[in-house]
């Protein structure tokens, strides 16, 4: 039962919600009411753009697998290097912790503490589905302002990373 | 919005077309890719919308302009970069709430800085953070995100 309860958790949510707006609705319970109403907008925002994408990142999925740019990682310096891993993290997802793994891949593969750090950056700001949302959510201008702001510091942050590190043992723990 | 949802459906249609003159096997493949990526943010989803409803229920448009309008200064961007870091909201959670802070009259360098500390700092995961890249570093990156995102969000108020 609990471990039921636990399972279908994100499910009570939705169900409890619907009951009160039921509630709201047949009482006249006005705040009730209000809530549906801004729900209802919400959810339309929502299935407006969402589905489609998911098309889009799916389709990129499988024409741009990530795997294949991990293949190239290795000890490219220069404007290479730094390109190569800021698209191999454009086409990741989920939050920052899942980046750590990946920063220790590179750092066994041979990439630069710079890159190392860059990717870490760029997997927080440019992930391709977040860039979807944000776009959808936040419109195109301000995407593009934030992308354009941060991606110079993110590279800014890898280079004194690098520069205070270089001397001092730097490592990457497997866990 | 609806010009946003017009040129997702725009873009989705004419890469599926283009994906499928190339290879039909792969289309398909991406298609259920993609529709299994949103049926497990669905629920989730559905769940924060309504959240979120209830929040912008209860709390005041003039309360969110007052602390994170744009007539908030210093403190105002504070008070986002610090919630930012100590809080872990999954991504595209932060997107709904941060539309609608911004529909409330918060400025748009406050919601940047929300946004970038989110992504970038991590109190909660420092310890983790830590295990990987030791004390020294984590702390240091953590730190120096939390100083760039404040620098990032001023300069996207400065733009925008």
């Amino acid at each position: 039962m609990i471990n039921f309860l636990r399972r279908e958790k994100q499910y009570l949510w939705l169900f409890g919600f619907l009951i009160a707006t039921l509630a709201s609705f047949v009482f006249g319970f006005n705040p009730g009411k209000k809530v549906f109403v801004n729900f209802t907008q919400f959810f339309i925002e929502m299935v407006t753009f969402i589905p489609f994408l998911f098309i889009i990142v799916g389709l990129f999925d499988v024409w741009f697998p990530k795997e294949q740019v991990e293949k190239h990682i290795g000890q490219e310096s220069g404007i290479k290097g730094i390109l190569i891993v800021i698209v191999l993290a454009m086409l990741q997802a989920g939050p920052l912790y899942g980046a750590f793994p990946v920063a220790y891949i590179l750092y066994k593969k041979g990439a630069s503490i710079k890159n190392i750090f860059i990717y870490l950056g760029a997997f927080s700001s440019l992930k391709i589905p977040m860039l979807g949302m944000e776009i959808g959510y936040l419109g195109i201008q301000f995407t593009l302002a934030r992308t354009l702001v941060s991606l110079p510091l993110f590279i800014a942050v890898g280079y004194f990373m690098e520069w205070y590190l270089k001397d001092r043992d730097f490592r990457i723990n497997k866990l | 919005m609806i010009n946003n949802a017009f040129i997702f459906i725009v873009v989705s249609i004419v890469l599926t077309l283009l994906s499928l003159l190339l290879d039909r096997r792969k289309t398909v493949m991406g298609l259920k890719k993609g529709w299994k990526m949103f049926q497990n943010i669905a629920i989730p989803f559905l769940n924060i919308l309504i959240l979120v409803s209830l929040a912008l229920y209860v709390v005041p448009p003039s309360l969110i302009v007052k602390y994170l309008g744009p007539g908030s200064g210093w403190g105002g961007q504070a008070i986002a970069a610090i919630v930012g870091s100590i809080t872990l909201i999954p991504g595209f959670i932060s997107y709904p709430i941060a539309a609608v802070l911004i529909k409330e009259g918060a400025s748009y360098a406050i919601v940047a800085t929300f946004m970038t500390t989110l992504m970038m700092v991590g109190v909660v995961t420092l310890p983790l953070e830590i295990s990987y890249f030791g004390r020294k570093v984590a702390i240091l990156r953590n730190v120096l995100n939390f100083i760039t995102a404040i620098v990032i969000g001023t300069f996207v108020g400065l733009i925008l």
